[in-house]
Order: structure tokens, then C-alpha cells, then sequence
């Protein structure tokens, strides 16, 4: 198994200029770590604002102008740099974009998910293509010649989803592709996900919805207020034994009365000084208050919490 | 996501965004003041057949006209007059426009009639509506001043009306209403200061149309009279003398209008960011 | 490939006719009072010098109306207007549709090569400047625009004259054609001599406002999420600008640039000045400095007219081209 992408120490941060024109910088990802092999899907489930779209977004480096990132990311083994991700982007990583509103609502669906053309063979070969794609999933011609704005919801997604399938990439990043759909949709949408890996890919899958995450990922990270906290097997999360962070307990235990979802808002708003669940968390030690915990693999489970640490240092 | 980031370069390298917008507003709006005291200071500019209609030259930075007049100095002069007359009008202009905003959010019928208003400015030409209103009233300063000022009352009726209309809306209004508060008792204490800055720098950006509109008509001849001479008035002038290439005539007033008018329109979008950094995160 | 509902376009002229009308006569009554109210005197202003015994006087005074009342002379002339006449005018002394026919065509030429000259090179520029945001191209079609915006359109037309006429000897100077004078003798070349400089100077100063539009329009684009995701699929940055950016700014674009016929009006009225350019700009001004009264509403009137056409152009565009709105029918 070969490392498809990782991400090391990524954090990305705004400045924004508030009334009065004084500068305001705000974290929004801090000192984030993970990786996707081939052959896997890896879900980041985090609540609403939580930042996940812009971990998708600086890994195709279509960031906004404001923003300042540090870390490092990798594909394939190799460092990408701005000029490598626009190589890469379309063709050997490709994006399920969040909502039908990147698609462009004065060009036919059809056309979008072409593309860029040099010439009319081109297009026509593509088009070939694309024709393929959308009927595989059941998107008859009619759909071809629509706006976005006339696609309902289920089609939107499963556009989105072709135009991503078209390249046929290593690497897809789905950002939410589930929500709004009914649960058939649904179904459908984690079986494409599972193809995929069947052949050898690997799925970024980015979802708030716990059940989905569990239904398709092999691993599961927890985004907490920017930070990664705990990025663990899917099947772990059958036993409480086997999670660790006392956030991710809590997650679990209160299912399913939430309706499996991360909706409650944790942006991280003021930049802690200690560990970010410090102020809702049970077992919450001294030094919590102040020192940052480090992610750290604990029997192959990595783990942001002192109470590991603890364990860690004694052995 | 460079390494330097774009707002620590260029000159002011060492200042942040906030304090760069406050020292331009500073130093545009002392040039402005200095223009316009000296403007005032100078009376009668004494004329000299001797030295008429000679081109730029460092006795006559700006050249002298047919009567042997420093054109500079009738130049700073016709500044400060325009200035007055554009200050006056976008002050009534705003006026007009506050009043208006308030009908507006008074009642339904109201709202509709202001809207109405509102279409029929907007669907004359502005100088032909301000040519109309000047001959209405009588040529001269007043008529231009109100002329000015009722041509350009709509943009800034859109925008206050708008931003009353949300106040409105607000829960602490709905509370004054409750406890009994008249209608213009909440316009006074709670409206009026929150909109206080959106008025301020709505003015100053009236200001630009407004000197340069009273500059046009009064250059087809409907404003000022050639006893008041603003820049209008000295450039229709000069036209006679073109032919002759008395270029000097025609060129530093202008310029010096364009700079004039392109320092107020620094001010207002300076003061306007200041206030709504919308557009400076971009 | 755009599809107009014609049935829905023709109710939606239909109904704007009908504003037209009452706009119309809102303003023709409007603009009518305020003459009456100014202290021009129209029986002076009929006479000008000659000298009339008392007798003639009040024939003319009668003439006028002077002795009726406001309201009365209002409905006067509404009723005039009504039948397709707008009066005689004092200066050409010809009927005013006359003076305003001829003159509005020869405008219109100036300010329609101007329009589009403005739209072509300023929906360039905008795009230009909005794509390479913040580079030093952008800068100079920024200040460009800036300080094209903040300069009086008849100094523009001045320094060009100064420049192209005076300096250069190019053009002719203008001021060949006398004021009141209908100028159909003029002959095609010495026409289009007279044409170029002030539709240049329009077209310059309509440039500005234009590339301004385009550039935020294009700006905001870039941020918007389908220009992201465009970049996600691997386009390239001038292909995105092409297939995605001219897309979605170009109608808005286009409105913008029909909704300038005001400032396209005004313009043309000083540009005509300086340039001794014979069309409704000069008939305007000497309308409204000789209180050749009856010209001066008959204009206002056709000036609205085009207002109004430009307004309304500007809202069929969107509201029948869009695929978006094209098909929202209406209630
Ligand atoms: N250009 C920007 N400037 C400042 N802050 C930004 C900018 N773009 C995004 N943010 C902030 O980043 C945070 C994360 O946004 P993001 O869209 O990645 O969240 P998300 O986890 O994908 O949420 P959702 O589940 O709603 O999609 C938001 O809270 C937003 O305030
Ligand atoms: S580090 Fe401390 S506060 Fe944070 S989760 Fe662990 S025990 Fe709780
Ligand atoms: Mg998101």
C-alpha cells in the first residue's frame, strides 16, 4: 500500500480587516495531519464551519487570497507546491465540490463536466465519455442540455459526482456528498464511493453525518474546533474500548438520538492556549489548561488528548 | 499566501492598512482645506494689459489671460468657489436625501411615493434636469446650489432607505415601540445616529458629481454669472481664446478641477472603507 | 440558442408603454410649471429685440396664454402635445418635431459610435484589469478609470481639441455651422471630420465608468465557487476567464452599458458644445439660453424617451436572456 496523500502539520489562517481597517487574523485549521493510501477512504467528520472545505480547498490550491497556510502536503511522495497542485488538479485529484453552486449557472451541466477543450475532436471524444458516465449513473440525455439551476438535488449531486469520475483520478475528495439527498440516494452515493476504492483508489470523504462516515470510511478522522483530535478504523467505533478521546466518546454515546449528526458549532473562534476541548471535556487534567496536547499514535490509533500522553510517558 | 504578504509592501511599508487610510484622509483633506483658505484670501487679482496672454512661465506658473490676470491665482479662486457651491449642494442634497429615507420608512404609501420620485430623477438626464431647475430658479449661485443639489439626492435615498428600512426591523425599535415611543422620537434616538456616518461619507461622495456637474452647466452658461468666476466660467471663457493656442487657458483649470475632484473621491472611498471594510478584504 | 418567450415580452412592452405614457406626461406637466414658474418671459423671449406697440403685445401675450391660469395652460399643453405637435420653435422657427428630428439623428449617430466604442474597449479593459487584479496592469487601467472618472467631460473635449485641432491641425476647429442654422448642407466628409474627436472624447469618458463594472463583476466571479471549481477540474486560468468569467459578466455588462444612455445624454450635450458639433446638444443649450421654451420641453421629452429606451433594453436583457429568469413566468 502506497501513500497516496498526506498532510502534515497543516494550518491555515485569514486576516481580515474589521471595521475600522484593523487587522483581524483568525485559525481556522490548526497543525492538521492525515494521510490516504490507495485503496482506502478516509472520512473527516467535523461539524458545520469546522473547516473542512478548506482542507479540500488547499490541497487543489484554490484557496482564497486572504488566507496563509503552513505545513506540508504530499501526493504520491511528492512535495506539492501551487504549480504542482494546478498539474495535478483535474486529472489525478479531483474534487466533488460541497453544493451545486460551483457549477457555473450559465453553462449547460453537460458542458461543465467536458470541460476545457483545444479542439472539436477533442470534445467530441469527451463528450463520448460523458455521455457514458452520466447514463451509468442514470442520468438520461435530457439532463445534458440542463442549467443547474433545473437539476434537483439528487441530480445535482450525481453530476457533480460524474464531472469528478470523468478524469478518472487516484485521488477524489467528496466534500459532503450526502446531504439532501433521500436515504436511496444515499445508499447509492456510498456504494459509487466504495467502487472506487474497489479499484484501487483513494477517498477523501468529508461529511458531518456520523452514519455515513461509518458506513463507508476505513478510517475516521475528528475535526474539533481546527484541530484533528482523534483519527481512528471505522470498525473501532463499534466498541467503546477502542475510542479514545473523551469527544469522540461523547459523540458516540449520544447517538442516535442526534440524528447522526455533527451539528453543534465549534469554530474555533478565539485562538486556546491549551487543549481546544479543554472546556467541555470530563476528564480534563491540570496542565490541559495551558500546554497544547500533541497528536500522537497510540497503538496505531492517533490521538490528541494528555490522558494518552500520560500512558505514553509511563511506558 | 505569499511569503511577504501583499499588505506589508510598497512605501508605507512600516504603517498598517488602518493607519495608511488615516493618514491619506488627513493629508488629501489638508490639501483640500489649504486650497480652499487660500482661495478665499485672494480678493481681486489685479489685471495688467502689459503682460496679457502670455503661456506658462515661473513669474506666471499657469500663464495670464486677456486682461493680464495670473491665471493661477484665478485659478485657486474659481477652486475655492467651486468648492463652496459643491458643498452646498451636496449638503442639501444629503438633506433631501435623509428626509426622504425617513418618509420612506414612515409608511407604505410613502415608500412607494419616494420610489416613484426616486424613477422619475433617475429618467431625465442630470444636466438637463439641472439646466432646467437653474433656468426655474433663476440663474446664479443659488440656482446652481439647488439645481446640484436636487439632481443628486437619489443614490444616497437608495442607500439610506435600505439601511432605515433594516433598522426598522430591529429588535431594540420594535422594543421602543413598544413602550409607547413616537415614531419621530425613534427616528431621532435610535436611527438617526446610527446612520449619522453612512450620511457623512454619502456627501463627501456627492461631492465630485456635485463640483462637476455645477462646473458643466455652468460652462453651457446656465450657472454662474462671469461675476462669480468658478472653474466653469473661466473655461468657457478661455474657448474664445483656443483658437489662438492659448492652450494654458483652458488646460491648468481643468487639471486643476480634475485633482480637486479626484481628492475628494479619495476621501470618500477612504472613509467609506474605513467604515465598510467589505472591500478591503479584497 | 436564445430562446425569448415573445408572448411575455410583448406583455412586458405593452406594460412598459404604459409607464412611458404616465411618466411622460408626469414630467412634461412637471417641467412645463417649472418654465412657467422661472421669470422667463415667453413673450420676450418671442420678440426678442423687436419692438411692438401695446396692441401687438397683448395679440401675442393672448397668443401664449399669458392671461389664463396655471392649471389652464397645463392642460393646454398636454392637449397640444396629445396631438403630436409640440410647438413652434422661437429660435429655428420651424416646428419643434422638425428641429428635434433632425438634430436627434445627427446626435445619435455621435453617441451610438460612441456607445459602442466605450462598450467594446471598456468591457476589454474591465476584463483585463479584473483578471490580472492587483498586478501592474491593473493599476494603470485603475488610475486610468479613476481619474477619467473625476474629469468635467468638456475639459476632455477641450484638451483634445487643443491637442488634435489647435496643435496638430487635424480636425477642424468647429464653430463653422451657426446656431440656428439646420445643417444639411454639409457634406458627408466634412461631416465625419466633425465626427471623429467628439465621439472619441465621448467614448473615453464612457470607457470608465464600464470598465470599472467589469472588473468588480469579474473580480467577484473569481471568488465565487464555480471559478473555484472550474480551477479544481484543471482548467486553465484564460480558459475559465473565457468560458466562465465572459459568461456570467457579459449580460450584466451589457445592461449596464444601456442603463448609461443618461450619462450618454449629458455628455453629448457639453461634447457638442466644445465641439461645435450640430446635433441636440447645441439645440439644447440654445434652446435653454435663448428660453426658446417650447424646444426646450419638446427635448426634455424626447431625452426621456431615450432614457427610458435604454432602461428598458437593459431589462429585457436580463430578464429574457438569462436562462435563469428566462423562464420564471410571470404571475
Ligand atoms: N475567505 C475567508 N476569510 C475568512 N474566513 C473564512 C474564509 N473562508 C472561510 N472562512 C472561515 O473558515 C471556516 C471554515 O469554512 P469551511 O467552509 O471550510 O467549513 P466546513 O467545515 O466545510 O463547513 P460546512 O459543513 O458548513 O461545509 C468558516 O467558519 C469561515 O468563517
Ligand atoms: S487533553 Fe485534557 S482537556 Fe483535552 S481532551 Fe485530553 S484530557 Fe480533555
Ligand atoms: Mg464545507
Amino acid at each position: 500500500m502506497e501513500k497516496l496523500l498526506e498532510v502534515n502539520n497543516l494550518s491555515i489562517s485569514f486576516t481580515q480587516y474589521v471595521q475600522g481597517l484593523n487587522r483581524n487574523e483568525s485559525k481556522v485549521i490548526s497543525d492538521l495531519t492525515i494521510d490516504v493510501n490507495e485503496n482506502e477512504i478516509v472520512a473527516i467528520l467535523g461539524s458545520s464551519g469546522s473547516g473542512k472545505s478548506l482542507l479540500a480547498h488547499s490541497i487543489l490550491g484554490i484557496l482564497p487570497y486572504n488566507s496563509h497556510v503552513t505545513g506540508t502536503l504530499k501526493f504520491k511522495g511528492k512535495t506539492l507546491n501551487q504549480e504542482i497542485k494546478e498539474e495535478l488538479r483535474g486529472h489525478e485529484i479531483c474534487l466533488i465540490p460541497q453544493s451545486v453552486n460551483f457549477l457555473d449557472p450559465l453553462m449547460k451541466v453537460s458542458d461543465q463536466a467536458i470541460g476545457e477543450c483545444e479542439n472539436e475532436e477533442e470534445y467530441n471524444r469527451k463528450k463520448i465519455k460523458q455521455r457514458e458516465v452520466f447514463s451509468k449513473y442514470g442520468l438520461n440525455e435530457s439532463v445534458d442540455d440542463l442549467y443547474p439551476f433545473e437539476l434537483s438535488g439528487g441530480m445535482a449531486r450525481k453530476v457533480l459526482l460524474s464531472t469528478a469520475l470523468l478524469n478518472d483520478p487516484d485521488l477524489l475528495i467528496a466534500d459532503e456528498p450526502t446531504p439532501g439527498l433521500d436515504s436511496k440516494s444515499v445508499e447509492e452515493t456510498i456504494e459509487d464511493i466504495k467502487n472506487l476504492k474497489e479499484k484501487g483508489k483513494g477517498v477523501l470523504l468529508i461529511t458531518h453525518e456520523i452514519d455515513v462516515a461509518l458506513k463507508t470510511a476505513d478510517r475516521i478522522a475528528i475535526f474539533y474546533s481546527g484541530y484533528v483530535i482523534e483519527i481512528n478504523k471505522a470498525e473501532n467505533f463499534k466498541n467503546k474500548e477502542n475510542i479514545l478521546h473523551p469527544y469522540t466518546n461523547a459523540l458516540i454515546n449520544a447517538l442516535p438520538e442526534n440524528g447522526f449528526k455533527l451539528t453543534e458549532g465549534v469554530q474555533p473562534l478565539d485562538i486556546v492556549e491549551g487543549c481546544p476541548y479543554y472546556e467541555n471535556c470530563p476528564i480534563r487534567l491540570e496542565k490541559c489548561e495551558n500546554t497544547k496536547p500533541e497528536l500522537i499514535d497510540h497503538n496505531g490509533i492517533m490521538i490528541r488528548c494528555f490522558n494518552f500522553k500520560e500512558a505514553n510517558d509511563g511506558t | 499566501m505569499s511569503e511577504n504578504p501583499w499588505y506589508n509592501k510598497g512605501l508605507f511599508s512600516s504603517l498598517n492598512l488602518r493607519e495608511k487610510t488615516l493618514l491619506t484622509i488627513a493629508l488629501t483633506g489638508l490639501v483640500l482645506v489649504v486650497i480652499f483658505i487660500c482661495g478665499t484670501m485672494i480678493n481681486n487679482i489685479p489685471t495688467n494689459f502689459d503682460t496679457k496672454m502670455q503661456a506658462p512661465s515661473f513669474v506666471h506658473i499657469f500663464g495670464t489671460d486677456w486682461m493680464g490676470r495670473d491665471m493661477f491665482f484665478r485659478t485657486i479662486k474659481g477652486l475655492s468657489l467651486s468648492i463652496i457651491i459643491g458643498l452646498g449642494a451636496s449638503i442639501i442634497s444629503s438633506i433631501i436625501a435623509t428626509i426622504l429615507a425617513f418618509l420612506a420608512s414612515s409608511n407604505k404609501y410613502l415608500d412607494s411615493f419616494v420610489s416613484w420620485l426616486i424613477d422619475l430623477f433617475a429618467s431625465i438626464p442630470h444636466i438637463l434636469l439641472i439646466m432646467m431647475i437653474s433656468i426655474a430658479l433663476g440663474k446664479g449661485a443659488f440656482g446652481v446650489i439647488m439645481a446640484v443639489a436636487f439632481s443628486h439626492w437619489v443614490n444616497l435615498t437608495r442607500v439610506l432607505r435600505a439601511e432605515v428600512l433594516q433598522i426598522n426591523t430591529s429588535e431594540y425599535v420594535a422594543l421602543s415601540n413598544k413602550f409607547g415611543k413616537s415614531k419621530f422620537w425613534i427616528a431621532k434616538e435610535h436611527i438617526l445616529p446610527l446612520i449619522l456616518s453612512q450620511i457623512f461619507v454619502g456627501t463627501l461622495l456627492v461631492f465630485p458629481h456635485a463640483i462637476m456637474h455645477e462646473s458643466s452647466v455652468t460652462f453651457l452658461g446656465f450657472g454662474l454669472s462671469p461675476h462669480e468666476p468658478a472653474i466653469g466660467i473661466i473655461l468657457s471663457e478661455s474657448m474664445s481664446y483656443l483658437a489662438m493656442g492659448a492652450w494654458w487657458l483652458a488646460f491648468f483649470p481643468g487639471l486643476a478641477l480634475l485633482i480637486v475632484v479626484l481628492l475628494f473621491d479619495i476621501i470618500g472611498d477612504n472613509l467609506k472603507r474605513l467604515l465598510d471594510p467589505r472591500e478591503a478584504n479584497n | 440558442m436564445i430562446k425569448i418567450n415573445n408572448k411575455k415580452l410583448a406583455k412586458f412592452i405593452g406594460f412598459k408603454a404604459i409607464r412611458l405614457l404616465i411618466l411622460l406626461i408626469v414630467i412634461a406637466t412637471i417641467s412645463f410649471i417649472m418654465i412657467q414658474l422661472s421669470p422667463i418671459d415667453p413673450v420676450r423671449a418671442y420678440l426678442g429685440q423687436r419692438i411692438v406697440s401695446e396692441e401687438q403685445l397683448a395679440i401675442i401675450g393672448h397668443y401664449w396664454g399669458t392671461e389664463l391660469s396655471l392649471g389652464e395652460r397645463v392642460l393646454g399643453w398636454l392637449q397640444t402635445l396629445a396631438t403630436g405637435s409640440m410647438g413652434f420653435s422661437l429660435i429655428y422657427r420651424v416646428p419643434v418635431t422638425e428641429v428635434i428630428i433632425s438634430k436627434f439623428t445627427s446626435s445619435l449617430i455621435l453617441m451610438l459610435s460612441s456607445w459602442v466604442i466605450s462598450g467594446f474597449v471598456g468591457f476589454g479593459l474591465g476584463v483585463l484589469a479584473g483578471a490580472k487584479e492587483g498586478t501592474w496592469i491593473d493599476k494603470v487601467i485603475k488610475t486610468y478609470c479613476y481619474i477619467l472618472q473625476s474629469s468635467p467631460t468638456f475639459w476632455i473635449g477641450l484638451v483634445l481639441l487643443m491637442f488634435f485641432s489647435v496643435y496638430l491641425g487635424w480636425f477642424p476647429i468647429g464653430l463653422s455651422v451657426p446656431i440656428g442654422q439646420l445643417s444639411d448642407t454639409v457634406t458627408i466628409w466634412e461631416w465625419l471630420d466633425r465626427l471623429i474627436l467628439p465621439a472619441i472624447t465621448l467614448s473615453i469618458v464612457g470607457i470608465a465608468s464600464i470598465t470599472m463594472y467589469t472588473r468588480d463583476k469579474l473580480i467577484n466571479v473569481k471568488k465565487s465557487d464555480y471559478f473555484l471549481f472550474a480551477q479544481a477540474r484543471g482548467e486553465s486560468f484564460w480558459g475559465i476567464i473565457k468560458n466562465h468569467g465572459i459568461r456570467n459578466i457579459l449580460l450584466p455588462a451589457i445592461s449596464i452599458q444601456f442603463l448609461s444612455f443618461n450619462e450618454l445624454f449629458g455628455g453629448t450635450i457639453l461634447v457638442e458644445q466644445v465641439f461645435a458639433y450640430p446635433g441636440i446638444g447645441q439645440a439644447t443649450v440654445a434652446a435653454g439660453l435663448r428660453s426658446d421654451v417650447p424646444l426646450l420641453l419638446g427635448i426634455v421629452i424626447v431625452s426621456t424617451i431615450f432614457v427610458f429606451v435604454g432602461n428598458m433594453l437593459a431589462d429585457i436583457i436580463y430578464k429574457y436572456v438569462d436562462p435563469r429568469l428566462r423562464s420564471v413566468d410571470d404571475e
